[in-house]
């Protein structure tokens, strides 16, 4: 679409509630309402988890704040959870994440709000689609949480729902809820195939003048191939949910091995479709660390060619290693040996992107801001998860940790220590564009701790576990005998996720806080003296505990209960004592440009209007990451700043 | 030395055992690697007044070290396992000493015995719930199906999981050098249960194992 026609769809543009908030069809304001529904999801998912891993630490005791229920509660009798209701918080926990947060936040809100911006076009290829993309999601989202309501409760099959498990009502129980869960899957990859035609679209005809492929910020290079990969491949997934709902309405046998289906074409299908998926959820992460690593070193991205090489190679070889999900599945054996090939090959464009963020470091100028520490996060996490992938890519190994603990660790650190780092890093440093105000540093910096010391502490020892031979989705460890001595590991990964869980709070604060301009300077005032009360009642703990434990040492849940309390009040004393010293009003308004990058969102006004630029859309003349060029005052300067000695046209 | 694994059992286990510290110390020498260099970075490179950082888009040679060098270790990563892939998965042994039947469902291994005839799948076969008993030192093949959804057979100290998939047929074998008594938990979501679904794999001595098979023969006939 050319300049002027995009101009002219906003000349007629009348703002009314309902066109500007509900039905709208600006990219960025569609980005604001895929964030808000991936953020309210965060929530479910998170709160998902938190339940199950107490059953998984403390097995058949009421879950903490729910005792207060009768006996007679169908969902989960006097606060404990049962085992058809742990499998369907499991299920729940893992689809949700995926389909409902990670991919609405990067997929929609990243690519929506970023897309135009940081090509410099005016808004998406086609508005109205993406309009529609979004609430064929919400429907989509709808429809999920429909599912918890109905009888029998959700779908229980796990998040890979591996038929014949996920066909029959009699093998879990679970009616509706799995039928519900299809079509839900089914219209979010509608509402994703949506998306991933504008993003593709927008990308190769939009980008402005001068806007040349090699001077795209590796943000942009990511959502490009991640929307390639969603075309692809979530129609796969689309297709066969569908199967699945024919398999279970209208009784046909797609996956019924007793009436002459194939269980293993399920799996050859959701894999097919959830190998891509990983890349999906991980590439936009490493594009936006990218850039940080970049902004933040005051330093062109070490190798920009060989990242966005390594990004295409992911994306090509991302279709021919489905099988090392199926290792053990029963497929022949000999397809074992194709697969650990292939993904082998996999890991070396995501070894060359770590050395080249390592590189990017090099000799830079180095900001700890938020956004930036983030950024080292996901390095450094992603790096353990890849490394951890290894194993399993061995397909000899992958015998012994497949179906263990040892598997969510690796997932966790890619998509939690990956995406998840990748998503707070991208939210901290764009939020002032987003929304005209700056996020506080300081509860900035104590989320992040929390974030990544809760983290480790959750998600470390689950390899320690899975060496062990601790199966995943089993509802209680206590059932086996060598899994006993494992037990107190389970209590460490829950404290940990609790940790982890309260932690978010501080960012919701963050986030709901510089929104609105609260004013946080009661907090000072109350501070010294809740931060004393606190301190003296850590002391008083610690004086009970040790008596305690020297009266009555056979106790050690309440033990380590007691203990983990303790250091969580030390913590939250500090952190209070931390805050105290920094807090103000919230919510800064934002310059234009507050962490003086290059791209072209930042050319853009605070908050861009309609249309983004203004009159004249800007030229660019250089690439993006023209940072520190020997001769030029300034160590940065926008895109659109005209070529002078020294900087390099394009990478 | 790092040694979290469980206590292995299988004649072939220490080839797994084998790669997994082969890939564990591959691993964690690279991580120590970037992890110390991050770190020095971090520190050395902080922002300091009056320096600026220094202007380069790369360097094609550290590319390419960067590119091969782990390309090096993972093929041979991949030619370690091959073999022992083939030795779990593929050279299904012809001549077992012992052969048993396990018949997944919802929340039971059955297990087969051959019964007097010494034959799977005839008449006088004895079927007995979540025991698998073998004799130490022999070659036992498990041959496995499935009655109503996946299940995954697992016994972790032989080092052996294998899906089993309703409609076809799966097996392992190995070869246990132990006696005692080891678990076999289900390690595919299998429903409600999945959780508690176990069962007991004994291995006994010769004369044990003889005893048991008498016991079992003559329940069957008598």
């Amino acid at each position: 679409m050319s300049d002027s026609t995009a101009a002219a769809g906003h000349d007629h543009h009348q703002s009314t509630f309902l066109n500007t908030y509900v039905f709208s069809t600006d990219h960025k304001m569609i980005g604001k309402q895929f964030f808000w529904l991936a953020l309210v999801m965060m929530i479910l998912g998170g709160g998902l988890a938190l339940m199950f891993r107490w059953q998984l630490a403390w097995p058949e005791t009421s879950v903490w704040g729910f005792g207060w229920l009768s006996e007679d509660n169908e969902f989960m009798p006097t606060g404990i959870i049962g085992p058809d209701k742990y499998n369907m918080m499991v299920t729940m926990h893992a689809t949700v994440m995926v389909f409902l947060v990670l991919m609405p936040m990067f997929s929609g809100a990243f690519s929506n709000f970023l897309i135009p911006l940081m090509i410099g076009a005016r808004d998406m290829a086609f508005p109205l689609l993406n309009m529609l993309s979004f609430w064929v999601a919400a429907l989509g989202a709808l429809i999920m949480m429909i599912g918890f309501f109905v009888e029998g409760g959700h779908a229980a099959a796990g998040w890979t729902a591996y038929a014949p498990l996920s066909i029959k009502e009699e093998y879990t129980g679970v009616g509706m809820g799995q039928t519900l869960w299809a079509l839900s899957i089914f219209t979010l990859t509608i509402s994703s195939l949506m998306g991933s035609v504008n993003y593709i679209t927008t990308i190769i005809n939009m980008r402005t003048k001068g806007m040349i492929w090699f001077r795209m910020p590796m943000t942009i290079w990511a959502l490009f191939v991640v929307a390639i990969l969603s075309l692809l491949a979530l129609p796969i997934l689309g297709a066969a949910a569908v199967l699945m709902i024919f398999d279970r309405v209208f009784d046909t046998a797609f996956f019924d091995p007793q009436r002459g289906g194939q269980p293993l074409l399920w799996q050859h299908l959701f894999w097919y479709f959830g190998h891509p998926e990983v890349y999906i959820l991980i590439l936009p992460a490493m594009g936006i660390t990218s850039d940080i690593l970049s902004v933040f070193s005051r330093k062109p991205v070490f190798g920009y060619r060989a990242m966005v090489y390594a990004i295409i190679a992911i994306a090509f070889i991302g279709w021919i290693v489905w099988g090392h999900h199926m290792f053990q599945s029963g497929m022949n054996p000999r397809l074992g040996q194709a697969f650990m090939t292939t993904t082998m090959l996999i890991s070396i464009p995501s070894a060359i992107k770590t050395f080249n963020w390592l590189g990017t470091l090099w000799r830079g100028s180095i900001r700890f801001t938020v956004p930036m520490l983030h950024a080292l996060a996901f390095v450094s996490m992603f790096v353990i998860g890849g490394l951890s992938g290894i194993f399993m890519a061995s397909n000899t190994v992958d015998i012994f940790i497949h179906d263990t603990y040892f598997i969510v660790a690796h997932i966790h650190y890619v998509l939690f220590g990956g995406s998840m780092f990748g998503l707070f890093a991208g939210i901290s440093f764009w939020f002032p564009k987003m929304f005209g105000r700056m996020l506080n540093a300081s509860l900035g910096r104590v989320h992040f701790w929390i974030t990544i010391i809760g983290f480790n502490i959750a998600f470390f020892p689950m390899h320690v576990l899975g060496i062990g031979g601790h199966m995943r989705r089993i509802y209680n460890p206590l059932q086996y005998e060598f899994l006993k001595d494992l037990e107190p590991i389970n209590v460490t990964i829950t404290l940990g996720a609790l940790m982890l869980g309260i932690g978010q709070i501080i960012f919701a604060i963050n986030i709901f806080g510089s929104l609105w301009n609260l004013n946080m300077k009661w907090y000072r005032k109350s501070a010294q003296v809740i931060s004393s009360y606190l301190t003296a009642f850590v002391a008083y703990k610690f004086v009970t505990f040790y008596f305690e434990g020297l009266i009555n040492p056979s106790k050690p849940t309440m033990v380590g209960r007691t203990f983990a309390g303790i250091v969580a009040i030390a913590v939250f004393a500090w952190i209070y004592r931390y805050l105290s010293a920094k807090m103000g009003e919230l919510g800064e308004a934002a310059t234009q440009n507050p962490w003086k990058a290059n791209t072209l969102e930042w050319v853009a006004p605070t908050v861009p209007p309609h249309g983004n630029f203004g009159p004249t859309l800007p030229e660019v003349h250089r690439g993006p990451y023209e940072y520190s060029v020997p001769g030029e005052s300034d160590d940065w300067a926008p895109q659109t700043k005209p070529l002078g000695e020294g900087a390099a046209a394009s990478h | 030395m790092m040694s979290w694994l469980p206590e292995n059992i299988s004649a072939d286990g220490g080839d797994m055992d084998f790669l997994f510290y082969v890939i564990y110390y591959i691993t964690s020498a690279t991580f120590i690697l970037v992890a110390v260099c991050m770190v020095a970075f971090l520190i050395l490179y902080r922002q300091k007044p009056g320096v600026r950082a220094t202007y380069t888009h790369g360097n094609n040679t550290l590319e390419i070290i960067w590119t091969i060098t782990p390309a090096i270790f993972l093929v041979v990563i991949m030619l370690l396992s091959q073999p022992s892939w083939a030795k779990f998965k593929i050279d299904r042994p012809a001549n077992p000493d012992v052969r048993i039947g396990v018949i997944a469902k919802q929340f039971n291994w059955i297990v087969v015995y051959p019964g007097p005839d010494g034959k799977l799948g005839t008449k006088d076969d004895v079927k007995l719930d979540n025991q698998v008993n073998v004799p130490v030192n022999k070659t036992v093949l498990i041959s496995m199906t499935g009655q109503d959804v996946i299940h995954s057979f697992f016994i972790p100290q032989a080092r052996v999981k294998q899906d089993i998939v309703p409609g076809r047929e799966t097996a392992v074998w190995f070869k246990p050098i132990k006696t005692g008594k080891f678990e076999i938990p289900c390690a595919e979501l299998c429903g409600m249960g999945h959780s508690g679904m176990n069962g007991e794999l004994v291995v006994h001595t010769a004369e044990s194992y003889k005893a048991f098979l008498e016991k079992i023969n003559t329940k069957k006939s008598s």
